[in-house]
């Protein structure tokens, strides 16, 4: 017998055994003159206990809605943790809501924590922040767990080896109301990277070469381990930004085997194991990574030396080059995409053969859940100390959370940025998705550190570039995009 | 959730891969606390391009759309199903779907069919050049067909879920009949160590405005 992936080790301990339901699967299934036969059960389902929910003001008003006319509770509060992040004000915050859909939305989350007895992180809260970056600043995120929340980028947490993904609204009314969900046993896909990174590459760059790699649908249907030298490199908030982004490559779910690296990240957080549990809990921990004779469904490996920094050209997250590249001609990219390819470019403006260190940008944003924490605030900081923004651009930095503002103003870090030229901002999504006051105007052109560059995202009309927070700075500064490693020699 | 058995309607084809939520409803119009009122909003960008398909009122009506490969990707917004609900959509027939948005469909009782590549080819094909063609979509026998032509096709679905969206039993009830099951796991595992949100301590760090 072969040995167990992580994903499986996690996965295993948390299928709530329920003999009554099998029974009356089997009897539903024999009247319906279906057998189960195992043979056409494409897609069976399991009931999947939950051992931490997050909620925000965006996907949970029609949940708690739900529960509201069931009559019913939210079963675990105990493990349940609200806070607003997509739809809050980056500036003015103290300042009545100039947009009462808005206000209204921030209002419903803190009326529904209060009613249903839910820990809430609220605006005028330190501790609020995009739900990814605060679940693991204050220690609930830890090796082993299903963590799930009404968000795409619930993947950020299978850092820390933990089985953490997205659900829409109806499944996060079903965690609330059961602490289980019903789901589908994903396939596993292991992403090797192997070797060493070059300087001035940073995780975000690893992670937008596996999306070029395998494509914006590679890992439907699997949940992905990275590992590899590269991965094992990596520092904790670097691990989060390369997680953060397996739902850009279609995985629900990406995962990092736990190792001394994470350990070390969590001793001490608020929410973290005790000194009086530490080791125990450590012991858990190290049964956690893939045993070394595992299967995986799909094996991917992709040589980290050859990793370059990159940027997004196109409209989804791997339509990307290389720094020193140019636009793609449609004419070399093959088959189907070829049409994709001509549409992006079509709405990003942009000639194919021009040189990406031509491209100039009207906007940074510098923030979001895949690149808003401390380390993303120092490199960037870094590259930024001493220079001006260029002229004509228009650049700002939105903390991940109000920890994250907080510390970074204690290391200088912000007013490094406001003397800069950027714009310094409250906690929140912020432009990554465009649903507060913080949107590109039509036709601007933006160099973003967030995860997503489809059409409109960051506002109708508007132009999204993703790189990394170096670059981002360095793109800044310059006015076009550029090696950062140029700016800063 | 609603019950779902057989559509008979007329297909609009969205031919575009990779088709992301945040283009199915954009984040600006996910502000409201309904699960309704987002259809005038479907599709919103495109739908300023007169050209777009959706505006073309030979498909007005249409209760089957047509997508191509991982479509409804990225973001996890449930609206993006309550919007083509609120298009009029009954089910989508396509390559393949993206996993989050996939199981969203299944929760509202919006039925996901998957055919091959080819198969969706030639229903494009014929619903673009006769918008007006009927396309019956059946779950109990699980097939897609032309109405009035010999065309027809079989997809895959779990039997279970198919016996629950012909019956409309939504997860949560169903799983709230095995609650004592869900009682007695929790009991049974070593959880002493797992993080518990209601000591939920507060911060020594305060909110400043700032400057």
């Amino acid at each position: 017998m072969s040995g167990q992936t992580l994903f499986s080790k996690i996965w295993e301990t948390r299928v709530v055994d329920s003999p009554a339901q099998e029974a009356a699967r089997l009897k539903a299934l024999a009247e319906s003159g279906n057998l189960d036969d195992g043979s056409s059960a494409v897609e069976r389902q399991e009931l999947l206990y939950i051992d931490l929910h997050l909620i925000h003001e965006v996907t949970s008003p029609q949940a708690f809605e739900g529960l509201r006319r069931a009559e019913l509770p939210v079963r675990r509060p105990d493990l349940t943790l609200a806070t607003v992040d997509h739809n809050v004000p980056t500036f003015g915050r103290d300042e009545p809501n100039p947009d009462p859909l808005s206000a209204q939305q921030i209002e419903v989350m803190q009326q529904n924590a209060g009613e249903f007895g839910v820990a809430l992180f609220d605006i005028f809260d330190a501790r609020q922040g995009i739900v990814h970056i605060i679940g693991p600043e204050q220690g609930f995120t830890q090796p082993g767990m299903t963590i799930v929340c009404g968000d795409s980028h619930t993947s950020t947490h299978g850092a820390f080896g933990a089985l953490a993904f997205g659900i829409g609204t109806s499944e996060v009314e079903h965690v609330l109301a059961t602490q289980t969900l019903r789901q589908i046993r994903p396939k596993t896909m292991s992403v090797e990277v192997t070797g060493e990174l070059s300087s001035g590459v940073t995780a975000k760059d690893v992670i937008l070469a596996i999306i070029n790699e395998i494509g914006v649908s590679g890992g439907r249907g699997h949940v992905i381990e990275y590992r590899g030298e590269v991965i094992r490199n990596l520092s904790m908030e670097e691990r989060m930004t390369v997680c953060n982004m397996s739902i850009e490559a279609g995985a629900r779910a990406g995962l990092i085997a736990p190792d001394e690296t994470t350990f070390e990240y969590m001793r001490g957080r608020p929410h973290a194991p005790g000194e009086d549990d530490w080791a125990r809990s450590v012991e858990q921990w190290r049964r956690l990574p893939t045993d070394e004779d595992a299967r995986f469904d799909r094996e991917v490996s992709i040589d980290g030396s050859r990793i370059r920094p990159y940027v997004t050209w196109g409209t989804n997250p791997a339509q990307s080059v290389t720094i020193d590249g140019h636009i793609p001609h449609p004419d070399e990219i093959a088959g189907g995409e070829r049409e994709t390819a001509e549409r992006a470019l079509a709405y990003m403006d942009l000639t194919p053969g021009t040189p990406i260190r031509e491209i100039r940008i009207d906007r940074v944003f510098l923030g979001s859940c895949t690149n808003g924490r401390i380390e993303d605030m120092r490199a960037a900081a870094a590259v930024v100390e001493g220079r001006q923004v260029a002229p004509g651009v228009s650049a700002m930095v939105v903390p991940g959370s109000g920890l994250v503002k907080h510390q970074a103003e204690e290391e200088g870090l912000a007013d490094i940025f406001m003397a800069a030229g950027f714009e310094w901002r409250d906690a929140g999504c912020s432009m990554c998705l465009g649903m507060n006051p913080d949107v590109l105007a039509p036709g601007e052109r933006c160099a973003s550190t967030s995860n997503r560059n489809f059409e409109g995202r960051q506002g109708p009309g508007g132009r999204t570039h993703l790189v990394g927070p170096e670059m981002a700075a360095a793109a800044a500064v310059a006015g076009h995009f550029v090696d950062v490693t140029e700016v800063m020699a | 959730m609603r019950k779902v058995s057989a559509v008979t309607g007329r297909a609009v084809p969205i031919d575009r891969e990779n088709v992301d939520t945040d283009q199915i409803i954009p984040a600006r119009h996910l502000k409201r606390i309904e699960r309704d009122g987002y259809g005038p909003f479907v599709f919103g960008a495109w739908r300023d391009d007169p050209d777009f398909v959706l505006n073309d009122p030979a498909y007005d009506g249409a209760t089957i759309m047509l997508t191509r490969s991982n479509f409804g990707s990225g973001s996890s917004r449930e609206h993006a199903v309550w919007a083509l609900d609120g298009l009029g959509i009954e089910v989508l027939v396509g390559v393949s779907f993206a996993d989050i948005f996939k199981g969203n469909c299944f929760q509202s009782g919006l039925l996901t069919v998957e055919l091959p590549e080819e198969d969706i080819d030639h229903l494009m094909d014929l619903v673009r050049k006769a918008p007006q063609t009927g396309i019956e979509v059946d779950l109990p026998t699980q097939t897609v067909q032309i109405v009035g032509n010999a065309w027809k096709r079989g997809f895959e679905i779990d039997p279970y879920r198919k016996y629950r969206l012909l019956r409309g039993l939504d997860d949560i009830s169903m799983t709230l009949e095995y609650l004592t099951d869900i009682e007695a796991y929790e009991q049974g595992r070593d959880n002493d160590l797992l993080p518990s949100t209601a000591s939920s301590q507060q911060s020594n760090v305060r909110w400043r405005p700032t400057a």
